[in-house]
């Protein structure tokens, strides 16, 4: 079995983005960039299925420019076997992105797709979805476990207020919770010989895709900021204060 | 003009964002109508007819939909989709798995987890954990959007829809459902409780968890919550994380329980209508947040509320 991981560069999720001064976009100048936790825990699992004996080879892929090498390195040093670079300048939404992958799931043919099931930077999780659409492939959401048996993944998926099973027929796209596992830690002698490692390049041009946005950025701001509370110093302040401030008796 | 809200519900109830969606799509001046998928749903039929402000409801009903999947909603969304200009649903686990679907069907952009609906299809959103707000404009000749359910209050319940049955399509017949799990709990529900107790990591074991919150939650017919520290930690189960991968929650009083307020977690919770916060740490940023702080030992702080409040009844 061969698998497909999508991974996406972002902003370190330690880091509070600033807004520029014209509120044009977020600064991303100098800020530390790294993958997608979301992305990490699929390509954990995808490391996994192989330990386990049931995929033979690993792919990451990223879009976007040379910049995205940093996380395909990453990719190999926790030991997928191929990375590929699938460059372009466009600004990249979850539709045309789903798009570009079509075009790579066409040329390398896995038979398990993975990613994140949402990036930490637009918070939009569509493009697995999209992906399985644009496939007509089954798709499995939001999973926390994963097993492979005849042609068939069965799935665990997270959803409001407990999980759900899906049998889906291979080839299948999954997304990853970060209850799927705990990604491994990358180790020094790891990450230089994945420097040394190619990395395979396509560019977004040799395919026939229209990947181009279809959403506007119009600005963005700083949400605003609740008001300002108080402390008390005990819990009967606390009753006091909800009492005569909110009209709330406990 | 047409706006097409996607119900989601259990198969007797419809969940309460629907109303909250209803209200959204009113931003636009258009018909209304609630697509509503599933086996035997007439009791949820009759409760979309029932929302003020629908024109239609849609009615799916077939067996092989009494657990309809992604693929299959999504395919009948693709069937009649171009009727619209708008559809739309609440940001839960189950529009977030099919809308982003039926948006690649229907080759449009989605604009997921809605703030603020504009004219002139613009969108404001949150991006960056709720840390950074966008705005946003589509091209699209469709709109296919899941809004933050906590900004819209929810339609009420006078209307008189006009009910219309849609023949399902073929079953997807790739994937297949084999079981649900849901947690059993005499609590209410927490995405709709009015009262909701988060704990932290601070409670240190999940038997801390259960023997410091519970009694406090059922007093006060309270949902319980917790941080994805908390989760990590095995002290709570998934299923009850508030936050930015979990649940977003918006009751009138929410109380942060050796919380400390990580932007993960607030996302969830920030537009509760009051937050108490008890933690040992005065730097902790939930103090942020707050309307009321209080800096103590939650050890010695809630089972002190617990007995005042049981005092003053």
């Amino acid at each position: 079995m061969k698998i497909l991981v999508a991974i996406k560069r972002v902003v370190d999720y330690n880091i509070k983005v600033r807004i520029k001064s014209d509120g044009s976009d977020v600064n991303v100048d100098g800020v530390k960039m790294g993958i997608n936790p979301f992305d990490e825990n699929a390509i954990e699992e995808a490391l996994r299925l192989k330990e386990r004996g049931l995929a033979s080879e690993i792919i990451a892929v990223s879009l976007g420019s040379t910049a995205n090498q940093d996380v395909l390195r990453h990719a190999l040093a926790m030991g997928v076997d191929r990375a590929i670079l699938l460059e372009t300048d466009c600004i990249l939404q979850p539709l045309g992105v789903a798009k570009l992958l079509k075009a790579v799931v066409e040329l390398e043919k896995p038979d398990l797709i993975l990613l994140g099931k949402q990036a930490i930077d637009s918070d939009a999780g569509q493009t697995g979805q999209m992906l399985a659409a644009l496939l007509g492939y089954g798709q499995g959401t939001f999973v926390s476990n994963i097993n492979v048996n005849n042609q068939e993944v069965t799935v665990t998926r997270e959803v409001d207020g407990g999980t759900e099973t899906l049998a889906i027929k291979l080839p299948a796209v999954l997304t990853a919770d970060l209850r799927l596992n705990e990604p491994r830690f990358v180790k020094l002698p790891n990450l230089m010989m994945a420097r040394k490692k190619p990395i395979e390049n396509i560019s977004a041009t040799e395919l026939d895709v229209n990947a181009s946005p279809r959403l506007r950025l119009i600005e963005v701001t700083e949400p605003p900021p609740r008001k300002s509370g108080i402390k008390v110093k005990s819990v009967q302040e606390l009753l006091q204060k909800l009492k005569e401030l909110e009209g709330i008796e406990l | 003009m047409r706006v097409l809200v996607l119900a989601e519900h259990d198969g007797q109830q419809l969940n309460s964002s629907v109303y909250q969606a209803v209200t959204a799509a009113k931003s636009w001046d258009g018909l209304i109508d609630i697509l509503a998928v599933g086996n035997n749903i007439e009791q949820v039929v009759m409760q979309a007819a029932a929302i003020t402000g629908v024109a239609r409801v849609l009615r799916v009903d077939a067996p092989h939909l009494q657990h309809p999947l992604a693929e299959d909603i999504a395919n009948t969304i693709m069937s009649i989709g171009t009727e619209y200009q708008v559809i739309l649903a609440a940001h839960t686990s189950f529009s977030r798995n099919i809308l982003p679907r039926a948006a690649a069907l229907l080759d449009v952009a989605m604009i997921s987890d809605v703030l603020q609906i504009k004219d002139n299809n613009i969108y404001m959103r949150s991006i960056y954990a709720g840390n950074v707000h966008a705005t946003v404009q589509s091209i699209d000749n469709i709109q296919i959007i899941t809004i933050h359910a906590s900004s819209f209050s929810s339609a009420n319940r006078e209307g008189n829809a006009e009910i219309v049955s849609l023949k399902a399509q073929a079953a997807f017949a790739k994937t297949r459902w084999i079981t649900e799990q849901h947690s059993i709990s005499d609590r209410p529900a927490l995405s709709s409780a009015k009262v909701v107790i988060s704990g932290g990591r601070s409670l240190g074991s999940a038997e801390n968890f259960e023997k410091v919150l519970s009694p406090l939650a059922k007093k006060l017919g309270a949902a319980l919550g917790a941080t994805r520290a908390a989760v990590d930690a095995g002290y709570a189960p998934n299923e009850i994380q508030v936050g930015q991968t979990g649940v977003v929650v918006a009751p009138e009083l929410y109380f942060a329980i050796g919380v400390s307020g990580a932007v993960q977690h607030t996302y969830g919770m920030k537009d509760s209508r009051i937050v108490v916060a008890i933690n040992q740490d005065p730097t902790a940023p939930i103090f942020e947040v707050a309307d009321y702080g209080l800096v103590a030992d939650l050890f010695e702080a809630v089972p002190d509320l617990f007995n005042q409040i049981n005092s003053n009844q």
